[in-house]
């Protein structure tokens, strides 16, 4: 895409709604919050403020990116539509078995979460089709009708239709749809096959049934925003993030709005591995910490790591198994119950817990002074000494520190025998703590070694722990970027038009079929390319092959990625020793005698990556002039040091300062740790590393 | 060093996460559906005596209670001065690992600087250890497959090649074994790394501080939990099917002041098929009821776990001593709490649930070409091993879950992964309507199945279900849980235990038990009854005979069925 055109990128946060304006070079940002009712008006508030900051008017802007946590909010809230499923006689109730399990083991009291639908929405077709895609029982369609029928009379305004094994052949779907088609031409109908075509019948027909849960809403949601933005002068293209980190046309959004789910961390990932990118950084470690969640991403080369299934809504503590696993390509992250905003207590054996529960913005942390009285992380941060009472959030919410020293002496202090100073400092300590435990069984889980990752941190909240966060997890370097704030907003303008087809089709490679793996990715890039095609028509399209490979026998695939010819040209020994290759990287040793087999098979059609700038480093050259001193609690003392203040904006490209020290800017407060030296680079990033011995 | 209380806790929180990481190293590179799919597994760390300072909460409670006294076995077979950097140990000893022969467990001594500074230990289901394969049939342990004694798998680093061979040498799987066996040293490592690098970090040379300020604080907590107690005891009994004579589990609960004593005394002698239980087994799960029920928060370790004793005669179905069989020790293993919350209700009421489906629903099918057939030689034989659940009892304010898994922690698998693991086929997997007992708080609901194979395929059916002709009993007035039934689809019976032969074309038709329900069914609220029957949980029929359910309100929920509604 030409370069001046004025681009608008729009995250839809829970409570802020973030815009920037991106023309001919120079950034403009807005923070407006989230307009519940009606999420288009923040969106045009924004757009106003951004084009009066940059002096142009809204006719200007040539495309629109937008991601959001409508669809998330949605699915959370329970907030869609009247939804019937239609599936496999026998099978009425897999979305609400689940997996059978207890997700908390030690609750005698725990509840599962409630499907999505209810029993009484969820019917039954006869027919059956086996595990190769073979029909065992005919699917009749008088049987359809008098289903349909029934629906038809109950008024849904969205069906979901999953049938077993229906990745493996779809006629019977299609077939359902047909008839559903003809006799409700008004519903709206999503197919599993079409929306998460992929092997695990509970994923598949809880991703198809969200899918056809949130469609009315989203859609008229995307209609109201393209009349309100012509109505605005922006006469433009608008395009949507989905979760996994690629930008789809609004039509595409429309029929698949589960793939929007989680689109704003994903953006933040996308801002990350730009970065990483103009920095050559190979490993990097995000780190999104805003008011009630922290979210933690692995990019490897400058691509966040992928995942095929996730969860969203978690119910209990943000506790995996909690939620409602949903199949589709999404940037994989952990997410934890640790933001600003977190809330602390005492439990029986006298430990501080921090989080998930979150003081919100209403009352909001002790220190807001709105009759908050359960000490948040924020609170802590203030009484450390890492917050300045006077200059939060640019100076907009003044601080109280006797509120938050009061309320941390009361929940935490008395309880454990212990100053307000000490609470504050435990309560750091454990959220830190928890958020590097959630880092690292993340990167075991993807048999990597943090100690050679690079943290970028943004979000609000980030920049205030990160320094501890990398000493706990033994990280090097940490590169705090400018937008900072508006990170996932800045992260859709970099993301490149892409679609991610995928299919689960089983092939062993003692019977390796060279024709039919042609087959499959020629159909999958197909797919791919057609909808990245909507969006562009004009732009080269380049296909990424990759294939899911395991040991026959194992449940764990992991991902082999393929070039271009080993996919078309395909090669038994060549897929071997890929996946063997692979294997032994990620757990140490091969396993001899064991047939491998594929999975999923997977196509993504992306247009190319917008060229980055890589970034000349600069070494330590100036020197920063101190703006004031505060106290700082000093956690390997368990002391208060009185340390410099320097502002953000007078550092320029080359000016360093040695930790410990104090930065701060509108948007957030930097801490650098006593171990590391800080150094402004030229694209106005904060650069810290551990200090060289002399 | 001196360390403050806030380092300790951090250290605490960080050998949890430790012990967790070791879990999931397992749990990605495991070959057994039971491991990978289900999480039948457990990991832990320990201190140089053997004592246990934290446990992964990946796991099930059976492994995780069980685990913790292996160690010490451990400690004491290879001798303190045999222990070495780079060693490995290996068993599946029922009686000093996890319960059967099944359950392979492996340690690892940790060495920091030279010095032994505690151990890893991780334990896991595995698919087959020969003989007469997974199932009741045995007559004693010697039919139940092959026995480890504890010993060395590696000697500073070599590992004991002879031992491979004969592990190969006996089962029916053996790459798949010998990769769960590498995939078990695979976490203990992965364990011990990240435990070196914690001591790095906050400059400790040994755990003794850390293993004194987890020990301290959690015997603390748990005597204060058993400290507000009534100081009284109480006998709870409970009667299953068995094998081939009715099981009585009986249980006396005694409250001190800093501890609570489990006394099996009076329990049923042995079975003479494989369903005898260990007594670590017996222990790990009294001991999950009485924490779960008073003290769930409370991080398991050898001083949590210290204030729960347990008393029961041996050669007592819950204290099967060798050469007993115990392959599905798991099948009384599971009825533990009920038989404990049947006790500990009568010293504190209106905290532990009604009796629910207590074990799980497991079956194994063996697949192979009918005699009769005429299939192309492509057709395989298979073996698939499913993990099914009933329904859980009722709560004191709270349904019963349904199709879910209790005391067990283990999951179920996809039937779309089942059906690739071989040519059977799952004609049916749903709730089972009116099995929930009836009460204030339902029982939660069981669920239907039907099993066959492509055709041209027959199979042996082995079967381990149990509230066959023993439903689950109702608590203060609820109503009982349904049976279970097993059958083929031409009328024909089946027996709740045991290996029965499928002929090609025949299904299997089973319904699993409820759980039972909590309080008088009159006292259910009005919503919840019809909630019930809109969600079709419950049928007409009882909503109207034991529910009360009048013809308006009957009316009321068809109509709004009808019209796609929900309340």
């Amino acid at each position: 895409m030409p370069k001046k055109t004025a681009r608008l990128g729009v995250d839809i946060g829970g409570t802020f709604t973030d815009v920037v304006l991106e023309i001919s070079g120079g950034s403009y940002s807005a923070k407006v919050l989230t307009t519940y009712i009606a999420p288009e008006n923040a969106i045009i508030e924004g757009m106003a403020q951004v084009c009066s900051k940059a002096r142009v008017s809204p006719s200007v802007i040539k495309q629109i990116v937008h991601g959001t946590t409508l669809a998330t909010n949605a699915l959370i809230e329970r907030r869609g539509a009247k939804t019937a499923l239609i599936t496999t006689e026998g099978f009425r109730d897999v979305i609400e078995m689940r997996t059978e399990s207890r997700f908390e083991q030690y609750d005698l009291n725990l509840s599962l979460p409630e499907p999505l639908l209810p029993r009484q929405m969820r019917y039954t077709v006869p027919g059956r089709i086996d595990a190769n895609g073979n029909e065992l029982v005919p699917l009749d369609r008088a049987d359809i009708e008098k289903v349909v029928h029934k629906i038809a009379v109950a008024g849904y305004e969205s069906v979901a239709i999953g049938l077993i094994h229906s990745y493996a052949n779809d006629t019977h779907e299609k077939l359902v749809r047909d008839v559903v088609c003809e006799l409700m031409p008004q519903t709206m109908i999503s197919l599993s096959s079409e929306v998460s075509p992929q092997m695990r019948e509970y994923e598949r027909f809880n991703t198809v049934v969200a899918n056809a849960y949130i469609k009315p809403l989203m859609k008229s949601y995307l209609d109201r925003l393209k009349g309100k933005m012509n109505e605005a002068g922006a006469d433009c293209n608008i395009f949507l993030m989905h979760s996994g980190g690629g930008i789809i046309s609004i039509e595409s959004a429309a029929n698949f709005p589960v793939r929007l789910v989680e689109s704003g961390p994903a953006g933040g990932a996308v801002f990350a591995a730009n970065i990483a990118e103009k920095y050559n950084l190979d490993k990097v470690l995000s780190f999104d910490m805003g008011g009630t969640t922290a979210k933690i991403c692995l990019i490897k080369d400058f691509t966040p790591k992928t995942s095929r299934v996730f969860e969203v809504a978690r119910t209990y503590r943000f506790k995996k198994g909690s939620g409602m696993p949903i199949s589709i390509p999404v940037i994989d992250m952990v997410e934890i119950g640790a933001g600003g905003g977190s809330l602390a207590q005492v439990d029986a054996m006298r430990q501080i817990r921090v989080g998930p529960e979150s003081a919100g913005s209403e009352p909001g942390p002790a220190c807001y002074n709105k009759g908050g009285d359960k000490p948040a992380v924020t609170d802590a941060d203030l009484v450390l000494g890492k917050l300045d009472p006077e200059n939060f959030a640019g100076g907009s919410i003044k601080l109280k520190k006797s509120s938050s020293e009061t309320v941390l002496q009361n929940v935490l202090g008395n309880s454990l025998d212990m100053d307000a100073i000490t609470s504050a400092f435990g309560l750091v300590e454990v959220v830190d703590e928890n958020m590097a435990n959630a880092a690292r069984v993340h990167a075991v889980e993807n048999g990597e070694d943090l100690s050679q990752y690079t943290m970028i941190a943004f979000g609000g909240a980030a920049p205030l722990h990160a320094g501890r966060l990398c000493e706990k997890l033994g990280v090097d370097r940490l590169l705090v970027p400018q937008g900072a704030g508006v990170g996932s907003a800045i992260g859709f303008l970099r993301a490149p038009f892409s679609f991610e087809a995928n299919r689960s089709v089983y092939m062993s490679l003692s019977n390796f079929n060279d024709k039919k793996i042609k087959n499959i990715f020629t159909e999958l890039q197909l797919e791919a390319t057609k909808f990245v095609k909507d969006c562009d028509p004009i732009s080269e399209i380049l296909s990424e092959f990759k294939v899911y490979m395991r040991y026959s026998g194992q449940g764990w695939e992991i991902p082999i990625v393929l070039t271009k010819d080993q996919a078309m040209i395909p090669d038994v020994d060549i897929f071997k020793s890929r996946f063997i290759e692979d294997y032994v990287k990620l757990f140490g040793r091969a396993v001899d005698g064991m047939d491998i087999e594929i999975t999923v098979w997977s196509v993504n059609a992306t247009t190319p990556h917008e060229e980055v700038k890589s970034i000349m480093e600069n070494s330590h050259t100036k020197n920063t002039p101190s703006d004031g001193q505060r106290k700082l609690y000093d956690h390997q003392t368990e002391d208060f040091k009185v340390v410099d203040v320097v502002l953000r904006n007078n550092m320029i490209a080359g000016s360093s300062v040695d930790g410990p020290i104090i930065i701060t800017e509108d948007e957030t407060t930097i801490i650098v740790p006593a171990n590391r030296t800080a150094i402004c680079q030229s694209d106005g990033s904060i650069d810290m590393r551990l200090k060289v011995l002399k | 060093m001196k360390h403050s209380n806030v380092a300790y806790q951090v250290m605490w929180n960080r050998l949890i996460s430790v012990v967790e990481e070791q879990a999931q190293a397992l749990v990605r590179t495991a070959f057994s559906t039971s491991v990978r799919e289900a999480g039948d597994l457990s990991a832990g760390v320990y201190d140089v005596k053997g004592q246990m300072l934290a446990q992964a909460v990946t796991g099930t409670p059976g492994h995780v209670n069980a685990m913790a006294d292996a160690v010490a076995h451990f400690i004491r077979r290879i001798g303190t001065d045999k222990i070495f950097e780079g060693d490995i140990y290996i068993t599946n000893d029922p009686w000093e690992g996890t319960g059967h022969l099944h359950d392979i467990t492996m340690v690892t001594p940790s060495f920091y600087k030279k010095e032994l500074v505690g151990f890893f230990a991780c334990t896991a289901h595995i698919v087959d250890i020969g003989g007469r394969g997974f199932g009741a049939d045995a007559a004693s342990i010697y039919e139940e497959g092959l026995y480890l004694p504890i010993m060395k798998f590696a000697d500073r680093g070599q590992v004991d090649q002879t031992l491979l061979k004969i592990v190969r040498g006996n089962v029916r799987e053996p790459d798949q074994l010998v990769g769960d066996i590498f995939a078990l040293s695979t976490c203990n490592e992965i364990g011990h790394r990240r435990l070196t690098d914690m001591m790095k970090e906050f400059g400790i040379s040994d755990l003794i501080k850390i293993a004194e300020f987890i020990f301290e604080n959690s015997r603390r907590a748990t005597i204060e939990r058993i400290a507000s107690l009534p100081k009284k005891s109480a006998s709870g009994e409970l009667t299953i099917d068995g094998f081939e004579h009715p099981i009585n589990l009986k249980v006396k609960i005694s409250i001190q002041n800093d501890k609570i004593i489990s006394d099996f005394t009076g329990s049923s002698g042995l079975d003479k098929k494989g369903i005898n239980c260990p007594l670590v087994y017996t222990k790990a799960y009294a001991c999950y009821a009485l924490k779960v029920a008073i003290a769930p928060e409370i991080p398991n370790n050898a001083a949590s776990l210290a204030p729960f004793e347990i008393i029961a005669p041996v050669d007592t179905i819950v204290n099967a001593v060798h050469p007993a069989p115990v392959a599905l020790r798991h099948i009384i293993g599971h009825f533990v709490p009920d038989a404990v919350f049947n006790a500990f209700d009568k010293i504190v009421p209106s905290i532990v649930p009604a009796e629910g489906a207590g074990c799980l629903c497991n079956f194994q099918v063996s697949l192979r070409p009918a005699s009769d057939s005429t299939l192309s030689k492509n057709a395989k034989r298979s073996e698939v091993l499913t993990f099914n659940s009933g329904g859980s009892g009722a709560r004191p304010e709270l349904d019963g879950l349904s199709a879910t898994a209790f005391p067990s922690g283990v999951m179920t698998m996809p039937i779309e992964a089942t059906e690739h693991a071989g040519p059977v086929i799952i004609w049916r997997k749903e709730l089972r309507p009116d099995s929930g007992g009836n009460g204030k708080q339902r029982g939660g609901l069981g669920q239907y199945m039907e099993v066959g194979a492509q055709a041209g395929h027959e199979f042996d059916f082995q079967a381990m279900f149990d509230r066959v002709n023993h439903p689950a009993n109702g608590r203060a007035g609820g109503g009982a849980g349904a049976p279970t039934t097993i059958q083929q689809d031409d009328g024909t019976q089946m027996n709740g235990k045991g290996k029965q032969f499928i002929p090609n074309g025949r299904k299997v038709i089973m319904a699993f038990p409820g759980g039972a329900g909590y309080g008088e069914a009159k006292d259910r609220s009005l919503d919840q009854v019809k909630r019930d029957l809109l969600r079709g949980y419950i049928s007409i029929e009882t909503a109207a005979e034991y529910y009360g359910l009048n013809k308006e309100d009957v009316d009321e929920v068809q109509k709004a069925i009808e019209n796609g509604e929900d309340f």
